[in-house]
């Protein structure tokens, strides 16, 4: 795991550290090289740590007082608004995040698919940090469904009979999902439990994520391999540490601006009323980091077809780093797949967009575009670009400037001509 | 170049939101109140909250519950803050069934300041039955539940008219310009001088309905003093903090030759 050999000066560190490592593993930590010309994209992986801890933190709290019961969870949660000391500050946390932990999640997203950090060698970094973001997903789900107002328990109907799209056997399945003929207390019950259990796995993924990225190394904003450790890198402490824990408070500052002064702007106002099967409100949408798939889910006038796009629209993701055909990671230097990301960029605000409209007229119109430029971007237009585009020359180095008119050829490649 | 594209992203979006109206065009936006909690540093007018209680107590409560308040919370920081005196004298108007007793049997008591609100109804059915079908919302957290919060209780409040020629309302079905589809099953209970206030202040619709919707708005948040308070000291302090952590941080990184 580690470039170098690492002796505890004590003799009972020694002695420890031969039978396990921790103190080896700790110094690899605060030495490991990271190149030096990482932007503040690159903060967000400590800020999504810090987020997963915020919510396993503040959720734990909340499990303490709140209720898995269909007749009392409403009920319990605003107990915990109400005669919880400071219970408002830590379900505003948690709620709000939520929110702060998916625009984070979609910021590292999008700069990964900016800076190619998806490519070979760092494959497998990727498709944990995509299970990661799906866990993510079906946490944030369940955790909706829990205070049991409308939104929660429509959201629930809607979602979970997507399931009964499934050809012969989707009855069955939603069936045995809801463990009720609808949902229920019993689906309530079990949400409770999946969501209580999901951060963890998510936990573990994490701590793997880092693994599998500590092998290669981080990528970087020119994309380019880089010696390790070398002049172009710097030990992770403390200069990546004070860099991210800048970053973070930033992002703290923000985070604490929904908490404190529109803890309720980013979930919806029927999820103050009590959940009643019998009344369906007007518009079902899901949290704000769920509609761009939900705008792909109803841009398909069939069932099951609108479910397989919406899976289809993650899944493709698992193999992206098989269809991105470039042999430049950075889209520094590639500027016709860069105009393409921005478009993507667009593409995926606007489904989020239409998502939370109605599902006709001009929305309807603009969510199929959205769909169907979404796929093309992955299927065509990844892989014909990255064959067809003549990338900008890049330096061989991140300490030297981008090539500037040919001094020494020799300094440079044009990775174009070895296509 | 990343600077420009977010220029045209963020113009893109702003386009695209702009086309919202095209989709709620049917409904009135509520009038718009400068409430005094509105804010970063807002605060309820303790004062309204009290005569918006009495409002609550003496019109809403005949058909509306309140089940996750207490009296007690009338007398706690941030609310109306009545004397404990006051909190208890409200309490012990109410006839609260208790129990059961030592011999299996339910009783009534005076309230205490620790008991939940008394409902009016005894459940959900009870209540809907008696207001022809319509079950009158809880409204401890209704501020909360209504898209356009305290601006859109107030604008129904005052937003009864007679309908328009075309319209044709069924018996206990009346019109409001605030309401989604214009009717509602509440009657327009508020008329100039309906409650006495304590304080002298005139009783007129516009005032109950200021008053009782900032009752409501602080029922839905009772936090929101200490909130708003927090927040302040939380930002000063992550501020400072960050200032802090930004000299450090170019100190630090002045060892190497790279820009942070």
């Amino acid at each position: 795991m580690s470039e170098h050999e690492y002796t505890p000066k004590s003799k009972a560190g020694k002695w420890f550290n031969d039978r396990l490592p921790l103190l080896t593993l700790g110094a690899h930590l605060t030495d490991y090289p990271t190149p030096k010309n990482l932007n503040y994209w690159w903060t967000f992986g400590g800020i999504l740590t810090f987020c997963l801890i915020t919510q396993i933190v503040t959720g734990i709290v909340l499990a303490m007082h709140y209720v898995a019961h269909a007749d009392l969870a409403f009920a319990s949660v605003e107990h915990i608004m109400r005669d919880v000391n400071y219970g408002w500050l830590i379900r505003y946390i948690h709620s709000n995040g939520a929110s702060m932990f998916f625009l984070a999640v979609y910021i590292h997203i999008f700069r990964s698919l900016f800076y190619g950090s998806y490519k070979s060698p760092r494959e497998v970094i990727w498709i944990i940090g995509l299970m990661i973001y799906l866990l993510m997903m079906a946490a944030a789900f369940m955790g909706y469904v829990l205070p049991w107002g409308q939104m929660s328990f429509w959201g629930a109907t809607v979602i979970t009979n997507l399931f009964s799209a499934i050809p012969l056997v989707g009855d069955s399945i939603t069936t045995w999902l809801w463990g009720a003929y609808s949902v229920d207390n019993p689906t309530l019950n079990r949400f409770f439990s999946l969501h209580y259990l999901i951060p963890f796995l998510i936990l573990g993924l994490v701590v793997l994520h880092i693994w599998a990225l500590h092998v290669p190394g981080n990528n970087n904003p020119v994309g380019i391999d880089i010696k390790k450790p070398s002049k172009d890198t710097v030990p992770f402490h403390p200069y990546i540490t004070i860099k991210d824990a800048f970053a973070l408070l930033v992002f703290m500052i923000i985070f604490a601006g929904f908490v404190f002064f529109t803890p309720n702007v980013l979930g919806h106002s029927d999820n103050y009323i009590p959940a009643n099967p019998l009344v369906t409100p007007a518009h079902i949408v899901p949290e704000w980091y769920l509609l761009p798939f939900y705008a792909i889910l109803r841009s398909v006038p069939d069932k099951l077809g609108g479910v397989i796009l919406m899976f289809s629209a993650i899944f493709i993701l698992f193999v992206l780093p098989w269809l991105d055909t470039s042999k430049v990671r950075s889209a520094v230097f590639r500027p016709i797949y860069r105009q393409f990301f921005w478009i993507l960029v667009i593409d995926v605000l606007m489904l989020g967009y239409v998502g939370a409209m109605p599902a006709e007229g001009i929305y309807l119109v603009l969510a199929r575009v959205g769909t169907i430029y979404y796929f093309l971007h992955f299927i065509v237009v990844m892989p014909v670009v990255g064959f067809l585009e003549k990338t900008d020359p890049i330096p061989m180095s991140i300490s030297e400037p981008v090539l500037t008119g040919g001094a020494e050829p020799s300094l440079a490649r044009k990775v174009n001509d070895k296509v | 170049m990343i600077k420009s594209k977010i220029k045209l992203l963020v113009l893109s979006f702003l386009l695209l939101i702009s086309l919202r109206p095209l989709q709620s065009a049917e409904m009135v936006d509520p009038i718009k109140v400068n409430w005094s909690f509105k804010g970063l540093t807002g605060t309820f007018d303790r004062a309204s909250l009290q005569r918006g209680f009495q409002v609550y107590k003496e019109v809403c409560a005949s058909c509306h519950s309140m089940q996750y308040l207490s009296y007690r919370n009338l007398g706690e920081p941030g609310g109306p803050e009545f004397s404990e005196q006051e909190v208890k004298a409200i309490a012990a108007s109410f006839e609260i069934e208790d129990g059961p007793d030592s011999q299996g049997e339910m009783f009534t008591r005076p309230g205490k300041p620790s008991d939940k609100f008394k409902s009016p109804y005894p459940n959900v059915q009870a209540a809907t039955a008696a207001n022809g079908g319509a079950y009158p919302p809880d409204m401890s957290v209704l501020v909360k539940a209504r898209k356009g919060g305290a601006n859109y209780i107030y604008s129904v409040l005052v937003g009864y008219e007679d309908p328009p020629s075309g319209v044709t309302l069924d018996e206990g079905v009346y019109y409001n310009k605030y309401m989604a589809g214009n009717k509602i099953k509440m009657p327009n209970n508020l008329m100039d001088g309906l409650v006495e206030y304590a304080d002298g202040t005139e009783s007129t619709v516009d005032q109950m309905a200021k008053d009782v919707t900032t009752f409501l708005a602080w029922a839905a948040e009772p936090e929101l003093e200490e909130r708003h308070k927090t927040g302040v000291k939380v930002i000063i302090y992550l501020v400072l903090l960050t200032i802090l952590v930004y000299l450090s941080m170019k100190k630090i990184w002045s060892r190497v030759d790279s820009e942070v």
